[in-house]
């Protein structure tokens, strides 16, 4: 593979998947804010 | 009191089942094709640009304004709309929102129910021992209805119909019970399913399992960037319209499944999560499977050949060949796993598109969850047969391009509008920062207000006037020749060429060459027609009926608007402004039906 190719694809597709696993992990480790609210699971 | 007691069951079920709606055929199929065509690597520059200042902003527009509906109880962006503001032409503006997931839903579960198949068919081993024009084949005969390829009588319907019955059952045990639980198991197995199928594609090595060359081939070529095609406005456009598709903007679901979040709750770390998980799916994984296997098989010219098939065709016309070669066990694996996951991106998309549907008629008129469902499926049935039985007439591709493209940007067009100039940004920077666990970088009220109404304008009219050849030094005050994808050339049929009557006693030749066969397949009647100016030959093959009578004969010279054959016969424009009389019916059908509503509560003083 080209390098110039290769310097291409890994960057972006560091850049996604780091971005992609930050958000998600974010959103798994925020805790619930108090009181009433949108999703079901968490009411019972 | 409504009816509409849908509601998500947990977080990350609405994040999964928001990426599920983005993540489509499209991530697979769509994004390569235009990747090759469009400067390789380098297409990802203009790609991340537009989803930084256009796809971002857009979602940010379409979660906030679904939350904000949400609030009053209204789930569908009729209504939302009419919320932001009181003027009469917002509620009909977003007719768009329940328009498109309408008319989209009619052809796209077409698509998946051909994904349902080719799963079925790939478990069966069908494909084993098939040559590549056998596979090619099986495709043709599968859209054409009167032919079986499994002894069911029609059985491209009978898959379509399956497809609907599934799509209704989930969508009819609400969000929490239907599409997140379907999200939660099809979202990890196609990113699964994507992954295994990267890796081979990645790991394929020349002289092993018949490839020519190895993977890494195709990635090189994939990632090669051609900088001076960033200079190419065509570049740019299809881009801006990548991001469109591959987050499923403009359409109106974004908006519905945001409803069901309470305004205390985020939605910004949320829009931000789903969103990248479409880029994921896309570019990390999209990018490593069809077209480094294809290349593998093929080499680069060949690909290229094939990637004017569309990535419909290079999914199922090649694909399965290709997949043969590794051998009974991995050849099941493997399509399973290509058609399965195109199928879970598929139903993830098409239950986003059901929802808004659903909801409008809970919302409006009090019907119940399954009753709704029903009637969605049942219009979807309605309006998609056409696509089923006249799919080589074009139908199929009418819709695509009104419902599922030009629809779409206009609506994203105006929402955008709507937020940032009519509602206010500074009211609605407000409502989308409420709740909000992370910051958004200030810069995007910039963005929101400026640059993004500005660039879907320039999609809008670079889409509307586009000249032929993407040749875009063309364009001058004294008018330029329009591509027939261009919104205006679409409108004066400027792709129909000499067969413009809707009846005719005579078939025109739409391609200048020679006569070289007159053929039947599959019982059907062919005459072809070869141009051999140019170095690559090129052939354009006509139906005609056993009624009709041959005006040439094999080894004619034929030119552009010589007769064929005659007889009676209806030309595709028919079919096509057909189509184009049905979509525009289902929208004034929708607006009729908002207006009732609409009247209903004045009447009920619930607006």
């Amino acid at each position: 593979m080209e390098t110039q190719a290769l310097i291409f694809m890994v960057t972006s597709e560091v850049i996604i998947t780091g971005l992609t696993l930050y958000f998600f992990i974010r959103v798994l480790f925020t805790k619930p804010k108090g009181g009433v609210d949108s999703y079901t699971d968490t009411k019972e | 009191m409504t009816t509409n007691n849908l509601a998500w069951g947990s977080r990350v079920g609405l994040i999964l089942a928001m990426a599920g709606n983005a993540v489509g055929l499209g991530n697979f199929l769509r994004f390569p094709m235009q990747a090759v065509q469009n400067g390789g690597g380098a297409f990802i520059i203009p790609y991340l640009v537009c989803f930084l200042l256009m796809g971002i902003p857009l979602l940010f527009v379409e979660w906030t304004a679904g939350r904000y509906g949400g609030q009053f109880g209204h789930h569908t962006t009729p209504f939302a709309f009419h919320k932001m503001n009181q003027r009469w032409i917002w509620k009909y503006i977003g007719v768009f929102g329940i328009f498109s997931n309408l008319s989209i839903a009619a052809y796209y579960c077409y698509i998946e129910s051909w994904t349902l198949s080719y799963t079925m068919h790939s478990a069966m081993g069908t494909f084993n021992g098939l040559s590549q024009h056998g596979v090619a084949n099986f495709f043709t005969n599968y859209l054409d209805i009167s032919t079986t390829t499994t002894g069911i009588p029609y059985e491209a319907v009978v898959f379509y119909v399956l497809c609907l019955a599934l799509n209704i059952w989930i969508l009819s045990k609400g969000l929490s019970g239907g599409v997140e639980k379907a999200a939660k198991i099809m979202m990890p197995l196609l990113i699964l399913f994507g992954i295994f199928l990267a890796i081979r594609g990645i790991t394929l090595k020349a002289g092993h399992e018949g490839a020519l060359f190895d993977g890494v081939v195709g990635l090189n070529f994939l990632w090669t960037p051609h900088y001076d095609s960033l200079m190419n406005p065509k570049v740019w456009l299809a881009a801006a319209g990548q991001i469109f598709f591959t987050l499923s903007l403009g359409q109106g679901s974004v908006q519905c499944y945001a409803s069901y979040v309470k305004k205390k709750d985020d939605i910004v770390l949320n829009s931000m999560s789903a969103g990248w998980m479409n880029e994921f799916v896309e570019v990390v994984l999209g990018s490593a499977i069809i077209i480094p296997i294809a290349i593998g098989y093929f080499g680069l010219e060949k690909v290229v050949e094939l990637t004017q098939l569309g990535g419909l065709g290079l999914g199922f016309r090649v694909m399965p060949f290709l997949f043969e070669q590794w051998g009974p066990i991995l050849s099941v694996l493997a399509g399973v796993s290509f058609f399965g996951l195109l199928f879970f991106a598929g139903i993830t998309s098409s239950l986003a598109m059901g929802t808004p549907c659903m909801s409008f008629l809970m919302d409006e008129f009090k019907w119940r969850r399954g009753s709704s469902a029903v009637a969605f499926g049942v219009a979807v049935l309605v309006l998609g047969l056409p696509t089923v039985f006249f799919f080589q007439e074009g139908v199929f591709d009418e819709y695509d391009y009104w419902a599922g493209t030009v629809s779409l940007v206009v609506f994203a067009m105006l929402e955008i509008i709507l937020f940032s100039w009519v509602f206010g940004l500074k009211k609605g920077w407000a409502e989308l920062t409420a709740g909000a666990d992370i910051k958004i970088p200030n810069i995007y009220k910039f963005i929101l207000k400026f640059v993004t109404p500005v660039m879907l304008i320039a999609v809008f009219f670079g889409s509307a006037v586009r000249p032929v050849n993407d040749d875009w030094s063309k364009i001058s005050f004294r008018g330029w020749d329009l591509h027939h994808e261009s919104i205006l050339g679409q409108m004066l049929h400027n792709n129909i060429g000499p067969n413009h009557k809707y009846f005719t006693d005579a078939f025109y030749s739409e391609k200048s060459g020679v006569v070289d066969s007159v053929f039947v397949q599959r019982n059907r009647n062919y005459v072809r027609v070869t141009d051999t100016t140019n170095a690559v030959k090129s052939s354009a093959e006509f139906e005609y009926k056993a009624k009709n009578q041959l005006a040439v004969k094999i080894g004619d010279q034929v030119n552009k608007g010589d007769a064929l054959f005659t007889g009676g016969m209806i030309n595709k424009v028919f079919f096509i402004d057909i189509s184009r009389f049905l979509l525009t019916l289902v929208f004034v059908l929708i607006g009729g039906t908002v207006y009732y509503a609409y009247r209903k509560r004045v009447r009920e003083k619930t607006i």
